[in-house]
């Protein structure tokens, strides 16, 4: 009996050790939202944050604060991830409909362990690739060179979404299609892909997310820029790469000014997240209604 | 044959098509994903030729890191990054598990949600972000609450000595925060795979809680955790953007984890766009041709065992 009950304390203080390790699991979460969130807002309450670009630092004699922004860096995360979405997105779905359409076949595991090994590749690699591929050709660091870095980076996440939201989709409609004499294409493009959207779509978000909050391959790429570019071009800011540069120099003012960049990235990068867990959470509830 | 008409009632139709234009297309645009790993490192192996070619495999083994004369050697930054990349998973691997074992229990599904969830939200953090948190909060926190304690307290071992905000130590700190939702996510499923006869058996059999979980659960998920942990590597090396702004970037074997370090990936970040000449960038690129080849074994293997754990799993159940 003694040693049941020395079994049973060990079996209960070992499940309260494994609770106490979830919740200091969290801890790290809290605190970072935290911190950013009180060192963010003070930055970030200044509507000239969102349209101003950087000030040079100045201290210890600055104007004010609160007229430098990151407007700039803003606009040029949106132009880039804009333009990697439009390369990464349609290519990655196309390749999700191969992997889970014809996913039988040998080469698709192939093209499966690819995208795998692809999304653990370290994110500066990719950077130095596409330094060596698209920058020195040109002569020139561009807007749109990092694009096409971040364009990398998305597309097997998007590849491997849509190819889990695509086989979900019941055979049912697969054979229906075929029976009614739809061609192939037809088939995966205007009856399975519309059916998995949300789930392609919530894959296409979070890669989107990734790929803002990404400051290693855009740093040999994008480069960074202190004043507002459009031109996709030329050398360009993103939110990261002002975190980065701005957190690590010497001046209150341009560290106020990473903290405020950091909240703006966490909110993107939150935001988008959870709005596609939403999506994906109403693609189960209708998928168990049908 | 009969089963597998059953299983994939399209491959058949699709079979006995003679021709099927659209698989092509999308075939050829998968088949885009492999390429571009081939054409990655042979991209960088192209571009770190001159390096390769005039220090050959010294490279690797060299400590000296000089832009001025032209020599460099890989050897710091190797150590810097294999040792912050397993400090980081001997720190993750026990609260990842744990909290693995802890999402995969029944019962409490919303809870279980919302900490499933809080973790998946530790993955989307932008790696910046967890740079300047850690610039900022996390390592001077651990400077006096973990480094200058833990020094103090353990003097008759030499790595454990001469704290710096700017270390090592905080950089495996950072990064095992980082690691810790890949780790979590992939054993939670593996462990959620393990038949649940085999956890009934030994509850009807008299076992505890943690009996069978340590006895049972955890044996049958081992693999699936090792692969999970391998994956968990794979990331911890190449992480770039946190561990350089916390590392403090000394191009030396520290004596200690709790001294100055620097990555493969932080040497690339921080000097890339300044290097001028032809063997300095080459040498850099070389750095990154090591860290991608160690990545992309570290990642074929991890995958490998992962996924014979999960169709193991679903043979067996």
């Amino acid at each position: 009996m003694n040693r049941n009950n020395r079994r049973r304390y060990a079996s209960r203080t070992s499940l309260g050790v494994m609770y106490a390790l979830t919740v200091l699991a969290l801890i790290p979460l809290g605190l970072v939202l935290w911190f950013t969130i009180a060192k963010g807002l003070p930055s970030v309450i200044h509507p000239q944050f969102f349209f101003n670009s950087e000030l040079p630092p100045c201290e210890p004699s600055c104007p004010s604060v609160s007229d430098a922004g990151v407007g700039h860096a803003i606009v040029g995360t949106a132009i880039m991830v804009g333009i990697a979405s439009l390369i990464a997105i349609p290519i990655g779905i196309l390749g999700g409909i191969y992997l889970a359409e014809y996913g039988i076949a040998r080469w698709a595991s192939w093209v499966r362990l690819a995208c795998d090994v692809l999304v653990g590749t370290p994110s500066i690699a990719i950077g130095l690739f596409i330094y060596a591929f698209l920058v020195v050709p040109f002569h020139h660091f561009s807007a749109l060179s990092g694009a096409v870095a971040l364009a990398v980076l998305m597309l097997p996440i998007v590849a491997r979404t849509a190819e889990g939201a695509v086989s979900l989709i019941p055979n049912g409609l697969r054979e229906s299609g075929l029976a009614l004499g739809l061609p192939r294409w037809r088939v995966s493009l205007q009856l399975i892909l519309p059916a998995a959207a949300p789930g392609v779509i919530t894959g296409a978000l979070l890669s989107v997310a990734r790929a803002a909050g990404e400051t290693a391959p855009l740093l040999f790429t994008a480069f960074g820029a202190h004043i507002l570019v459009l031109n996709p071009n030329s050398p360009m800011q993103a939110l990261p790469m002002t975190v980065f540069r701005d957190a690590l120099l010497p001046y209150k003012s341009l560290q106020a000014q990473a903290w405020g960049a950091a909240l703006v990235l966490i909110i993107m990068v939150l935001g988008i997240n959870l709005v596609s867990r939403w999506i994906l959470r109403r693609q189960i509830a209708l998928a168990g209604q049908l | 044959m009969a089963v597998r008409a059953e299983a994939r009632p399209v491959e058949v139709v699709a079979a006995s098509r003679p021709r099927d234009g659209f698989r092509s297309v999308v075939g050829v645009v998968g088949s885009l994903v492999p390429a571009l790993l081939v054409l990655i490192v042979l991209t960088l192996l192209q571009q770190a030729a001159p390096a390769i070619k005039q220090f050959g495999l010294k490279f690797l083994i060299d400590t000296d890191w000089n832009p001025v004369t032209d020599t460099f050697g890989a050897l710091p930054a190797i150590f810097g990054t294999v040792a912050t990349a397993f400090l980081s998973l001997a720190l993750a691997l026990p609260v990842g598990v744990a909290v693995a074992v802890i999402l995969a229990e029944p019962g409490h599904t919303r809870i279980r949600g919302i900490v499933g969830t809080g973790i998946e939200l530790l993955a989307a953090i932008p790696s910046v972000v967890y740079g300047i948190w850690a610039l900022y909060v996390l390592a001077p926190w651990s400077y006096v609450h973990l480094e200058v304690p833990i020094s103090e307290h353990v003097t008759f071992i030499g790595w454990l000595a001469a704290p710096a905000t700017r270390s090592l130590f905080n950089a495996a700190l950072v990064l095992a925060v980082m690691v810790l939702p890949t780790l979590t996510a992939i054993s939670r499923d593996v462990i959620k795979a393990v038949p649940r006869g085999m956890k009934e058996n030994a509850v009807a059999l008299g076992a505890t809680w943690w009996e069978t979980t340590r006895r049972v659960i955890l044996p049958s998920a081992r693999a699936g955790i090792f692969g999970a942990t391998i994956l968990a590597l794979g990331r911890a090396l190449g992480e770039t953007i946190a561990v350089t702004m916390v590392i403090g970037n000394a191009y030396v074997i520290p004596h200690s984890i709790f001294q100055p370090a620097y990555t493969l990936a932080s040497v690339i970040a921080n000097e890339f766009t300044e290097a001028t000449g032809t063997i300095y960038p080459a040498a850099l690129i070389e750095l990154g041709l090591v860290l991608i080849l160690v990545t992309l074994i570290v990642n074929v293997i991890a995958l490998l065992l992962v996924h014979s754990t999960s169709r193991e799993a679903r043979l067996t159940a």
